[in-house]
C-alpha cells in the first residue's frame, strides 16, 4: 500500500459511519466525485437515497424526515452548501433539526495556496451560521464523523463534516 | 377562484386522521382543524421548502397520510422537488397547491407566469400518479373525497382568491399558536416517536 493510499478516506469507511450512526435516508446531490459511494449506498438495504436537484431542498427534506422520526444525512458539495443558506437557516437551524451534513470540500488543500473560491468561503459560511464542523481527510479521521453525529443529537443542530479528500472518500 | 378558508373547511370534512402541513393556508387552518396534534402549522420557515419538507415526512412515515397545502410561489421557487417526489412515489403524499397568482404576503405582485403556468401539467410531466386542477369550490367539493381515498403522490392545483398583506411584517396578525419546534414536538408525541 502506498503512502497516498494509507492517507486516503475510503467510501467503505464513509458508508460504515452512516450505518453505525443509524442513518436511514441520505438526501443528496452528487458531488463531483461521488460515484463509487453512490454505488455502495445504492446497494445498502438500510438506506433510502433521496436525490434532490438543488441543495437547498436537501435541508427542508431532511427536516421532514427528522420530524417523522427517521435519521437523515445530507450529502452535498460545498458549492451547494453556499446556495443553501436560507433553507439551512429556516428548516434546519430554525426547527432544531439534528442533522449531519457531509460536505465535499472542493478546492481545499492542506499544502500551498487555495485557488478555488468554493473552498475559500466554505468555513466562513459555516462560521457565519454558527455551525460546527469537522475536517475528515483520511480513514484515521473517521471517528470524527461519529463525533459529528453525536454532537448533532446532543445539540439538536446541524453539524458539518468537511470531506477534504473528496476523490478517495467518495470513490475508489 | 375559491376562498381558501372555505376550501379548507370542505377538506376538513374528509381529513380523517391525516397529518396536515397547512403551509400558506395555516392562518385559516389553525381555526378550522379539530386535530391540532396532527397538524404542522410551521408558517414559512424558508420559502420554497414546504414540498420537500412534507415529502420527507411522507417518506419517514409511510404509515401516515400526509397532506400539504403548498403555494404556487413556493412551488416555483423549489420546482425541482416535483421530480424528486415523482421519483420517490410516496403513496401517502397528497400535495395541494394554493394558486392566488401573486405573492400575497409582499403586497400582491404577480408571480412569473401568473396566468399561464399549468402546475398540474408540470406535476404530471414529472411523474405524479394523479393530478388535478380546480378553480371553483363546487367542483373541488365534489372531488376531494375521491382524491383523498386514492393513492398518492397526487397533485391538486387550486385557484384561490388572493389575500394581500401589505403592512410592515412586525405589525401583522400573529396566527401561530405554537412555535415551530413545539408543533414538531407535539406531532412526534402524537406518533409515539421518542426524542432523538
Amino acid at each position: 500500500m502506498t503512502q497516498a493510499q494509507k492517507a486516503s478516506l475510503s467510501p467503505e469507511t464513509v458508508l460504515a459511519e452512516m450505518k453505525k450512526n443509524r442513518v436511514t435516508h441520505v438526501v443528496w446531490l452528487p458531488d463531483s466525485e461521488t460515484n463509487w459511494l453512490y454505488l455502495l449506498m445504492k446497494a445498502e438495504p438500510s438506506l433510502t437515497l433521496v436525490g434532490v436537484n438543488r441543495e437547498g431542498l436537501a435541508f427542508s427534506a431532511a427536516a421532514g424526515i427528522s420530524a417523522g422520526g427517521k435519521h437523515p444525512l445530507v450529502l452535498i458539495q460545498n458549492t451547494g452548501l453556499l446556495e443553501s443558506g436560507d433553507s439551512l437557516r429556516g428548516w434546519a437551524l430554525g426547527l432544531d433539526i439534528p442533522v449531519v451534513m457531509m460536505v465535499g470540500y472542493r478546492g481545499w488543500t492542506r499544502h500551498g495556496v487555495n485557488t478555488d473560491t468554493a473552498a475559500t468561503y466554505t468555513e466562513r459560511f459555516l462560521n457565519a451560521f454558527g455551525i460546527n464542523y469537522y475536517l475528515v481527510e483520511s480513514d484515521e479521521d473517521a471517528p470524527r464523523i461519529s463525533i459529528a453525529f453525536e454532537e448533532a443529537r446532543k445539540t439538536k443542530r446541524p453539524v458539518a463534516v468537511l470531506v477534504a479528500d473528496e476523490y478517495h472518500g467518495f470513490n475508489r | 377562484m375559491m376562498d381558501t378558508a372555505e376550501m379548507l373547511k370542505v377538506f376538513n370534512r374528509y381529513r380523517g386522521d391525516a397529518i396536515v402541513v397547512p403551509g400558506r393556508g395555516g392562518r385559516h387552518w389553525v381555526a378550522i382543524s379539530t386535530r391540532p396534534s396532527r397538524d404542522l402549522p410551521l408558517g414559512d420557515p424558508a420559502m420554497g421548502g414546504h414540498a420537500s419538507f412534507a415529502m420527507g415526512l411522507a417518506l419517514a412515515r409511510p404509515d401516515q397520510k400526509i397532506v400539504l397545502f403548498d403555494s404556487e410561489g413556493d412551488v416555483q421557487m423549489g420546482m425541482g422537488i416535483l421530480a424528486t417526489i415523482a421519483e420517490q412515489q410516496p403513496a401517502n403524499f397528497y400535495h395541494f397547491m394554493l394558486d392566488n397568482e401573486c405573492y400575497g404576503t409582499t403586497g400582491g405582485q404577480p408571480v412569473p407566469g401568473a396566468r399561464t403556468v399549468a402546475y398540474d401539467a408540470i406535476a404530471r410531466a414529472c411523474g405524479y400518479t394523479r393530478t388535478h386542477a380546480y378553480d371553483n369550490l363546487e367542483t373541488f367539493s365534489l372531488n376531494v373525497e375521491r382524491i383523498l381515498s386514492g393513492p398518492g403522490p397526487v397533485f391538486v392545483a387550486l385557484k384561490v382568491r388572493p389575500e394581500i398583506e401589505n403592512e410592515p411584517i412586525g405589525t401583522r396578525r400573529k396566527w401561530r399558536t405554537r412555535t415551530q419546534v413545539q408543533a414538531i414536538r407535539d406531532l412526534r408525541r402524537e406518533l409515539g416517536i421518542a426524542e432523538a
